[in-house]
């Protein structure tokens, strides 16, 4: 049954998840975290981060991880399977009508309002990783003068090199991650 | 008439262009659609520029991870249903191999304290790296000028983040909103022309 519920989560990550890996964020975790309890929000920061660190889309990424984590190698295989199997009927329809009426415009009407949605979402999953980093969990305490310093630095010198020279995402994380063992090891 | 021999090549060139592309690019849609591009359009020469940037607006604008929806148009495009599956099967095969090895050290790895600050600093280039992708989006939403858009981005955020409303029935309001828009735009233009 587990193995049905894992294809059922990611087939519904993978449906509803329109404009690429950050617009999955929110539904992984919505899925994973709150729905099924099967990852605690601190091993989904990892994923997430781990899904940035390696190759490959972060969906799929997830899956992977979070169906080995689940049921071993059939649940990897089931979760990936799941999340793709919306692409590939839905795309595969629409390189049809593509290639038979070139454009759509209800499609196209129905997808500019459906963005705004989906950047209000990827902005509420980054509050939930902000919150992690520096308060060690989901929510904002009661007590907002208890953040970690050297996270909030570590994300605002982030934020600002990323804004300023455009550097790639990779690097901005790998210079925060060795930052970090600097900074702690110091202090 | 093609032989065996040149449609076999097809299969596997698709095959192999796909897992390389899955394999070594990082970050996701965004980076791995101009990559795939610069191999289908510019090296091979399979499918033709104005083309492939529709093919790219629909696997962006397709529900699932870009790269998944690109390589399946680009299968398509190629050889049908049967390329098709070839491609997905390249892009999936990468991501299965490398984070099942990946977990499998996990938790020793997790429980080293220098990993584990070091994965706190990660995180925070994670969360720099998000919101910085999400002042780009919203820029952009924003430039198109419509009241419209903007209200769902502010309410979408508050149904979301505040209300505990669940992320799929947002979706499912805003693509009612998204066609009903559409409707009634076109309805209005058309009364323009009588």
């Amino acid at each position: 049954m587990i193995l049905l519920e894992l294809f059922w989560s990611f087939f519904q990550i993978g449906l509803f998840s329109v404009g690429g890996g950050y617009a999955a964020v929110p539904l992984i975790q919505n899925q994973v975290v709150d729905v099924h309890p099967w990852l605690t929000m601190g091993q989904f920061a990892d994923i997430m981060t781990i899904a940035e660190m390696t190759p490959g889309p972060v969906t799929l990424n997830a899956a992977t991880f979070v169906g080995i984590r689940i049921a071993g190698i059939p649940g990897a295989l089931i979760a990936t399977f799941g999340s793709i199997i919306p692409s590939c009927i839905i795309v595969t329809t629409l390189a049809w009508a593509y290639y038979k009426y070139r454009g759509l415009s209800l499609m196209q009407g129905i997808l500019a309002s459906l963005r705004p949605a989906v950047v209000a979402m990827i902005a509420s999953a980054g509050f939930s990783l902000f919150t992690m980093a520096v308060y060690g969990q989901r929510h904002l305490p009661p007590d907002i003068l208890s953040a970690d310093p050297v996270a909030l630095i570590l994300i605002a010198a982030g934020f600002f090199v990323l804004r300023k020279w455009k550097h790639g995402p990779i690097l901005v994380m790998g210079c925060c991650g060795a930052a970090a063992l600097l900074i702690y090891s110091i202090l | 008439m093609q032989n065996k021999k040149e449609v076999k090549n097809k299969y596997l060139n698709l095959f192999l262009s796909t897992f390389k592309l899955s394999a070594f690019t990082f970050g996701g849609g965004f980076v791995i659609v101009p990559l795939m591009k610069k191999r289908f359009v510019d090296e091979l020469g399979w499918i033709d520029e104005q083309e492939m940037l529709d093919l790219i607006a629909i696997s962006q604008s397709s529900p699932g991870p870009i790269a998944v929806n690109a390589s399946i148009l680009v299968g398509y495009r190629v050889a049908g249903v049967p390329g098709a599956l070839v491609t997905v099967f390249g892009t999936v095969l990468p991501p299965l191999i490398i984070i099942s090895i990946v977990s499998l050290f996990y938790q020793a790895f997790r429980d080293n304290p220098l990993v584990s600050i070091a994965m706190k600093g990660l995180l925070c280039g994670v969360t720099a790296v998000i919101f910085d992708v999400v002042i780009k989006l919203a820029s952009q939403v924003l430039k198109k000028k419509r009241l419209l858009y903007a209200a769902i981005m502010l309410l979408s955020f508050a149904a979301v983040r505040f209300l505990g409303i669940n992320i799929v029935i947002v979706i499912l309001l805003c693509i009612a909103a998204g066609a009903a828009d559409t409707l009634l735009k076109k309805k209005a233009s058309g009364e323009d022309k009588k």
